[in-house]
């Protein structure tokens, strides 16, 4: 296997927009807000930035093609900038794109952004996409949460589930992240909501009631990454770096192929054995202190437990009931609230999880920052259950 | 009996929703009253998502069953209600049906004669065909609310193979009688019927232009009108049809079920679907009469052979099969809804372009409408779609793929939804992983389902159906979808 990126790049600083229905602002508004930020906390200045990666997964609604909505929105010195497209997982891969260029020694000071403008479409919900002219012709007229709500009728099937059982699990991650969202001040959703709330919320798409269900929001985050010396000759004593970073492009084998029961991601189990590895990770459940996963559904966030090796296959249910994942559990997940309530403009949605592991493990992360914070995982997940990008970023210290 | 011309095989399609007619009376007779009499029984009514051209696919896939259907040379599709003006209906068939490129296809239309014109048209053709003509019939007619003939009226399709060998029915002969007899006429790009007065239609329609036609057929064949021992007529109003088998001398008991009661009148295929009804009790050594009507009058002969003994057709194969798989339907809105005489607020998200890129649907074709994927000639991995290079994780072969169609193949619910955010016609929208026996896997829609019906590892048959409409151009897109079938 390749070395990897364990230690090479530094994160030199972050910064993220409130997220939320920003109707009144742009694009370039999110951008500038989230980079005003970043550019303090790095302290550097733009002319300093070497190349640039922008995540946006929307087109047609949103900041627009290419890397000069980036270029232009933050008046960059006319470096490269690459626009990344890889579904919800685009602004983790931005951040790869950035991270890589300065392990290379291609670039000195990269920079990640992502963003999303998804209140300009005149409903609720994500758009409805193009996904390519051949797919359309033989895909199904669908939509997100009936794709991941999927994985509920496999999950009860695989493990013998009772429906009433996971439905009762899956609300207790939401009421969860509702708690926890109440305590971020950039959350799009900032409500405390009840078990009841969400069991008797209207069906979207079944068994995921609308409480399952993540919204869509405005927003963007960013990252400026460099080497750990760069990082140390600007003043960051002991900066947080990049202990892995992994994305798995699925081939197509769970939809067209016969070893996949519907019940798990197949690729984030890839992504997170990948980057358990590129870390030196080897017991996650005792080694991390927090995680950030891609909770676009209540449903989706119950199966990743399992599928980053935390939750033992079936157990997922048990665990999230037992408060294993709460604030206060052996490993707190979603503390900003999460997609569910910090919200998720899709391209800034991995760069805002990093932004809070980030936080934490320097002890910036306010009333609710984790007493022991020196592994945090980040998990985020385009596409679908059977047909998905994921990637798994593993934040720490050098030392 | 093996030179003889005849019906090698036949089916039906009679789509699952019945429309009661109770339930359109209750919500139209305050505008109708004299619709009272009428409102009695059910008709069929098809789902938002089928028109003539995939009812005529699946009463085809009936009447073929397990059948190769290499030798088939030619298919022909009968219908006022053609979905395409200038496309080819029946080469959507050919392609649904993954028949070979090297086929004869052609639309017949016009009067609701149609179907019987086309199947006479195919049996004096079969003699000197290259083989099997596949003739179709199907009907999704659009009557305006309130009028008799939404309650008279039923969606179906028929599908009869002829040509020359082991045939069910040998064909003796037939007649036609053409006259400009307008009982009712409908302007090409009208929606709805304009009828006459029903005293004349009967008095000098029926009464003498079918009368004339039986006794010609009859005469033409030497056949004596008391031999006939299945009369097929194509009309559902009371009385008619015993008034005009009695006219020409045959026997009350040989007059088929009309399927007033539970179908309608399926328009150019209702004579077909009678026909394939009646066939399923047939004998052998039986006389077969089956007439057409619109704008004169065809009438076609058959014997019934040895052969009808020996016809390999499952439970759930044949009209009387279609019937008896029923779902009551009470909502008179939700009917209209799906024939597109109501309007509802569909939301934004119907707004989505579907537009058809018409050269990758060439290109796609046999994926898109004949369900074709492919199969590893070295792993023997089957897949869908069928790709360059081999989806089997152990063995990415390239380019090894061969020809492997889905579309007759069970599969089983692997996950699913029922999806309330999507747009659909018939929401919640059902989906989800389906298993193909032997191999293979594919997210598809389900439909034509209740909440019951959906499970993991419920049985599944496919179906050819509109995948959606490119209502800004006028175009269809169709795909295959799945139905429970337990």
């Amino acid at each position: 296997m390749a070395k990897g990126i364990k230690d090479k790049v530094a994160i030199l600083g972050m910064g993220c927009a409130k997220f939320g229905e920003r109707w009144n602002d742009s694009p370039d508004t999110l951008m500038v807000e989230a980079y005003e930020e970043c550019l303090a906390d790095a302290g550097i200045e733009t002319s300093q930035i070497d190349a640039a990666w922008l995540a946006v997964a929307f087109d047609a609604v949103n900041v627009g093609p290419s890397g000069i909505p980036l270029s232009m929105a933050l008046r960059l010195n006319d470096i490269g900038v690459t626009k990344v497209e890889n579904y919800c997982a685009s602004g983790t891969d931005a951040l790869r794109g950035a991270v890589y260029a300065v392990a290379s020694g291609a670039a000195d000071i990269a920079l990640a952004m992502g963003c999303e403008k998804l209140k300009d479409t005149g409903y609720g919900g994500l758009p409805v996409r193009t996904r390519g002219t051949s797919f359309d012709m033989i895909g199904i007229v669908g939509s997100a949460p009936g794709s991941f709500a999927q994985l509920a009728s496999a999950y009860t099937a695989a493990h013998g589930v009772d429906a009433g059982d996971l439905k009762r699990a899956m609300a207790h991650v939401s009421v969860k992240s509702h708690a926890n969202g109440v305590k971020n001040p950039k959350a799009h959703l900032r409500k405390a909501i009840d078990m009841d709330t969400v069991l008797n919320a209207p069906m979207i798409a079944e068994p995921l009631g609308l409480f399952d269900c993540c919204g869509v929001s405005d927003g963007a985050a960013c990252a400026i990454v460099t080497t750990p010396e760069i990082a140390r000759e600007l003043g960051k004593a002991d900066p947080v770096t990049i202990k892995a970073i992994q994305l798995c492009a699925s081939n197509g084998w769970e939809m067209q192929f016969g070893e996949w029961d519907g019940s798990s991601v197949p690729n984030t189990r890839l992504a997170a054995a990948r980057a358990y590895a590129e870390a030196g990770i080897r017991d996650p459940r005792a080694e991390l202190d927090l995680i950030e996963v891609h909770d676009c559904f209540s449903i989706t966030e119950l199966v990743i437990m399992e599928d980053l090796g935390l939750s033992d296959a079936g157990r997922a249910p048990a665990d999230i009931l037992d408060g294993r994942y709460d604030r206060d559990g052996a490993i707190p997940c979603q503390l900003d609230g999460g997609l569910k309530c910090f919200g998720h403009p899709v391209g800034a949605t991995g760069l805002r999880m990093v932004y809070e592991v980030y936080n934490q493990l320097q002890g910036r992360a306010g009333e609710r920052q984790r007493a022991t914070a020196d592994f945090g995982l980040t998990h985020n997940l385009g596409g679908s259950p059977y047909n998905s990008v994921a990637a798994v970023a593993i934040l720490g210290r050098q030392n | 009996m093996t030179d003889a011309v005849g019906i090698l095989a036949f089916g039906g399609y009679v789509p699952r929703m019945r429309l009661q007619r109770s339930a359109v009376y209750a919500n139209i007779g305050w505008f109708a009253p004299g619709l009272k009499g009428l409102a009695k029984g059910e008709r069929a009514a098809s789902n938002w998502d089928e028109d003539a051209i995939t009812m005529a696919v699946e009463a085809a896939r009936d009447c073929l069953g397990e059948r190769d259907r290499a030798d088939i040379a030619r298919v022909v599709l009968a219908s006022t209600t053609l979905p395409n003006a200038d496309r080819l209906n029946a080469g959507v068939v050919k392609e649904a049906l993954n028949l070979d490129d090297e086929v004869a296809a052609a639309d017949a239309a016009g009067s609701l004669r149609a179907g019987t014109s086309a199947l006479m048209a195919s049996l004096e053709a079969a003699g000197s065909s290259d083989g099997p003509i596949l003739c179709l019939a199907a009907e999704r007619r659009k009557a305006a609310p309130g009028s008799e003939s939404e309650m008279l009226h039923g969606d179906a399709a028929a599908a009869f193979l002829v040509g020359r060998g082991n045939v069910v029915a040998r064909y003796l002969g037939g007649a036609s009688v053409t006259a400009d007899f307008v009982d009712h006429f409908r302007e090409t790009g009208r929606d709805f019927d304009y009828f006459w007065e029903t005293r004349w239609i009967r008095d000098e329609g029926y009464s003498k232009l079918v009368v004339k036609a039986l006794k010609r057929a009859l005469e033409k064949t030497g056949i004596a009108a008391e031999k006939v021992a299945h009369l097929v007529l194509p009309f559902v109003e009371r009385g008619v049809s015993d008034g005009l088998a009695k006219k020409v001398g045959v026997a009350a008991e040989a007059l088929a079920d009309s399927l007033s009661a539970n179908v309608g009148s399926a328009g150019a295929a209702h004579p077909g679907l009678l026909l394939a009804h009646r066939l399923e009790q047939a004998k052998p050594g039986d006389i077969a009469v089956v007439a057409g009507f619109g704008q004169g009058c065809d009438v076609l002969v058959f014997e019934v052979t040895d052969a009808i003994l020996q016809r390999e057709v499952s439970p759930t194969q044949g009209v009387s099969a279609w019937i008896a798989r029923r779902k009551e339907e009470t909502n008179y809105f939700k009917f209209l809804f799906f024939r597109d005489l109501v309007g509802l607020d569909t939301g934004a998200r119907a707004e989505f372009d579907q537009k058809t890129m018409l050269t990758a649907l060439y290109r796609d074709r046999k994926a898109v409408l004949g369900l074709v994927g492919g199969r590893c000639t070295k792993t023997g991995t089957v897949q869908f779609p069928k790709t360059e290079i081999s989806v089997n994780p152990n063995d990415h072969a390239i380019r090894t793929q061969e020809d492997y169609p889905f579309a007759e193949r069970k599969a089983r619910v692997m996950t699913y939804t029922a999806d309330s955010l999507t747009f659909t016609p018939d929401p919640p929208q059902y989906y989800g992983m389906i298993e193909f026996e032997g191999g293979g896997r594919m997210m598809a829609e389900i439909v034509d389902c209740d909440a019951a019906d959906v499970a993991v590892g419920a049985p599944l048959r496919m179906v050819f159906r509109i995948k959606a409409r490119d209502d800004k151009r006028g175009f269809t897109k169709y795909f295959w979808k799945a139905v429970p079938t337990a």
